[in-house]
C-alpha cells in the first residue's frame, strides 16, 4: 500500500560531514513499512530538482521513518540542508524487501553493508532481532568517517564489526574480503548485503560457492519510484530467462541467484 | 459549474485532461492513488505487436527540470496487453487510448487489428515519433511523406479514431502535421520529447547508454507551446497539447494557444495525483472567471 504523504515533518536530523540522518513523522507510512523498502523524497516544490530521489528506509518506529543518506548531487545537498521542523512531501513505502519475515530462531544470519549502503540494513536488524535472530552485521567504509553508524549500532547493542579501507577502523580492507574471511568461521544460513555494487558482486560469488542464499538491495537512478516509467531497470533472470527487471517494483532486494552482475569496466 | 467538457469530433471528453503515454503505466499503476474514471482520457504506454524488450541502462537521468529518458519502449505487446491489462481497464469511465508502436507501417496496421478485436478502447495514438529506437533518433514523423504512408494505412486499417503523436525534432512541424492531416487522422498531439544527450565529466561517456534520448518536464514547455500554436492555427482537426504541463496554468497556456485538450506526462512521475490537481486548478480558474464552458477558453489567444 503506497502512500503519498504531501506534508511529512520532519522530526528530527542529524549529521556527520557528508552523510544525514532525516527522521520524518508519517505514521501511515511507518505502519505499513517492511525493511528493504524505500521512500520517494520530493526534494522541492518546484521544478528543480525536477524528479522525487529514492530512499531506502533505514528505520522505523511507530509515528516516525528515517532515511540514511550521503550527499552525492544537487538532490542530496539540498536534503541535507532541509531542518527540522519543515514538511516534506514523501510517497511510500515502496518495493519489495528483504525476506527477514522468513527467517527463524537462533538462524545464523550475516548482514553486509558498504557505505552508505548500509542505509536499509539498521531497519533489517530491528527486524531480525524482532523474530528472535541476531544477525553478525559487517559494517565496511573507506575510512572511520565513512561509518558514521557506529556508535548507533554498537549502543543498540548489535553484534557488528567494522572494515575500513585505510584500516583508521577494524578491519583493514574491503567490508566483502572480511565478511569471506569470516564465512569460514561463522555457518551463516543467509547474507543480506546492500553497498556498491562491486562489493555486492564480489559477496554474491562467495555466496554461491558456498550455497548460502543471499539478498541484494540494488541502487538504480529511478523516474517515479512506483513501476510507471521503466528508467530503473536492471538485469535480473526470471523463469530462466534475462530480462530488464524495475527496480522499484520487482526490487529493491533481489535474491543473488536472479542477479545478473554487469561486467566490471576496468 | 464549469461545463469542461471538450468535444475532438470523434469524441467527446468529460475535461481536457488527459495522462500521455509513457508516463502514466497502463493505468491500473495509478488506480491506488485516484480513481481513473475522473479523467478525460488516458493514454497506455506504447506497445509494439510483441513484447518488447527495452534499452540498457542507464535509461534516465534528470537534467535542469527536466527528464531525459530512454527506455525503448520495453512492453508486454499487444496480445498481453488485452488478455492482462485491457479487462481491468473497463470499468473506469474514461477515454482509453492505446499507443501504438511499429518497426514497419505494417506492424502499426497489424497491432490496430488485433486491438480492433477487443472491447473498451476509445481511439489510438500512432507513436511514430519516439527518439529512442534508432540511433540519431529516426522515426516516421520526421518525414511529411512517411508521416502519410503510415498514418493512412492505419486509418484504412482501424475501425476506430487515430490520434497521430508528432515529433518535435523537425525543421517545419507544421508540414508533417498537415500531412497527417491528409492522411485522415482524426487528431494530432504534440510534442513527443526533445532528442538529446548528456555527458559524464568523469568518464567523458555518454550518461545514456543509448547515448541519446527524448527530453520532457517543464524544460520544454516554451517551445511545445511554441509548436502547438503554430499547428493548431494551420489545421482543421482537433490538437492535442504536451510537453512540460505540471500545472493548471501551464495547460491554460496550452489550451488558449489552440489545443482542444492537454496531455499531462513528467509530472505524472513526480506526483502520482497530478492530472487530478491540474482538473482541480481548470475548474478553480473558470469558476473564479464567469467561465461556464471550458470550451470558451480553447484558441481564444489575443494574437
Amino acid at each position: 500500500m503506497m502512500i503519498v504523504d504531501p506534508r511529512a515533518r520532519i522530526a528530527d536530523k542529524k549529521g556527520w560531514g557528508n552523510y544525514f540522518l532525516l527522521s520524518f513523522e508519517s505514521p501511515r507510512i511507518a505502519s505499513e513499512s517492511c525493511a528493504g523498502q524505500f521512500i520517494m523524497v520530493r526534494i522541492s516544490a518546484h521544478p528543480y530538482p525536477l524528479l522525487r530521489r529514492p530512499f531506502s528506509i533505514h528505520s522505523k518506529d511507530e509515528r516516525h521513518i528515517e532515511i540514511f543518506f550521503k550527499v552525492a548531487g544537487t538532490g542530496t545537498a539540498l536534503l541535507s540542508q532541509k531542518k527540522t521542523g519543515e514538511s516534506v512531501d514523501i510517497l511510500g513505502p515502496l518495493g519489495k524487501g528483504f525476506s527477514a519475515d522468513t527467517a527463524v530462531e537462533g538462524e545464523e544470519v550475516a548482514v553486509v553493508g558498504g557505505g552508505r549502503g548500509i542505509a536499509p540494513l539498521y531497519f533489517l536488524a530491528q527486524e531480525l532481532r524482532g523474530r528472535r535472530v541476531s544477525p553478525k552485521i559487517f559494517y565496511g567504509g573507506k575510512s572511520l568517517e565513512d561509518i558514521p553508524l557506529k556508535e548507533k549500532f554498537e549502543r543498540e547493542g548489535f553484534d557488528v564489526r567494522f572494515s575500513t579501507d585505510d584500516g583508521s577502523c577494524g578491519y583493514k580492507g574491503f567490508v566483502s574480503d572480511f565478511l569471506h574471511e569470516e564465512l569460514e568461521k561463522l555457518s551463516a544460513s543467509r547474507i543480506f548485503a546492500c553497498g556498491p555494487e562491486a562489493m555486492m558482486k564480489k559477496i554474491a560469488l562467495a555466496a554461491r560457492v558456498r550455497n548460502i542464499p543471499a539478498e541484494f538491495s540494488l541502487e538504480s537512478q529511478m523516474g517515479c519510484g512506483f513501476g510507471v516509467c521503466w528508467g530503473c531497470v536492471k538485469r535480473i533472470r526470471k523463469n530462466g530467462k534475462a530480462i530488464w527487471a524495475k527496480v522499484c517494483e520487482e526490487g529493491p532486494v533481489f535474491s543473488g541467484e536472479d542477479i545478473i552482475w554487469p561486467e566490471s569496466e576496468e | 459549474m464549469t461545463d469542461l467538457s471538450v468535444d475532438l469530433g470523434f469524441i467527446k471528453l468529460k475535461n481536457p485532461v488527459i495522462a500521455s503515454s509513457g508516463t502514466f503505466g497502463y493505468g491500473l499503476e495509478f488506480a491506488p492513488f485516484f480513481d481513473l474514471s475522473k479523467l478525460g482520457a488516458f493514454v497506455v504506454k506504447g506497445l509494439y505487436f510483441s513484447p518488447c524488450e527495452g534499452n540498457p541502462p542507464p535509461r534516465l537521468v534528470e537534467t535542469s527540470s527536466g527528464l531525459l529518458n530512454a527506455i525503448g519502449l520495453q512492453g508486454i505487446g499487444v496480445q498481453r496487453f488485452s488478455e492482462e491489462i485491457l479487462p481491468k481497464l473497463r470499468k473506469f469511465k474514461t477515454a482509453i487510448i492505446v499507443n501504438i508502436c511499429g518497426q514497419s507501417d505494417e506492424e502499426y496496421a497489424s497491432s490496430i487489428e488485433f486491438l480492433d478485436r477487443q472491447k473498451g478502447i476509445s481511439a489510438y495514438e500512432l507513436n511514430i515519433s519516439c527518439p529512442n529506437l534508432k540511433r540519431d533518433g529516426l522515426c516516421p514523423a520526421l518525414d511529411p511523406k512517411a508521416t502519410f504512408s503510415v498514418v493512412s494505412l492505419a486509418k484504412k486499417r482501424s475501425s476506430r479514431p487515430v490520434i497521430t503523436k508528432l515529433s518535435p525534432n523537425v525543421t517545419d512541424i507544421i508540414e508533417v502535421a498537415i500531412s497527417a492531416q491528409e492522411a485522415g487522422t482524426d487528431a494530432v498531439s504534440l510534442v513527443n520529447t526533445f532528442l538529446a544527450m548528456a555527458v559524464d565529466v568523469e568518464s567523458r561517456k555518454p550518461v545514456l547508454a543509448n547515448v541519446f534520448g527524448g527530453l520532457s518536464g517543464p524544460a520544454i514547455k516554451p517551445i511545445a507551446l511554441r509548436m502547438v500554436y503554430q499547428v493548431a492555427n494551420r489545421l482543421k482537426i482537433p490538437v492535442i497539447g504536451m510537453g512540460g504541463i505540471t500545472s493548471g496554468k501551464d495547460a491554460l497556456e496550452f489550451l488558449i494557444a489552440g489545443a482542444r485538450a492537454v496531455s499531462v506526462g513528467t509530472a505524472n512521475l513526480i506526483d502520482p495525483e497530478a492530472t487530478l490537481r491540474i482538473i482541480e486548478e481548470l475548474e478553480r480558474y473558470c469558476h473564479e472567471r464567469g467561465i461556464k464552458r471550458i470550451e470558451e477558453l480553447i484558441g481564444s489567444i489575443k494574437a
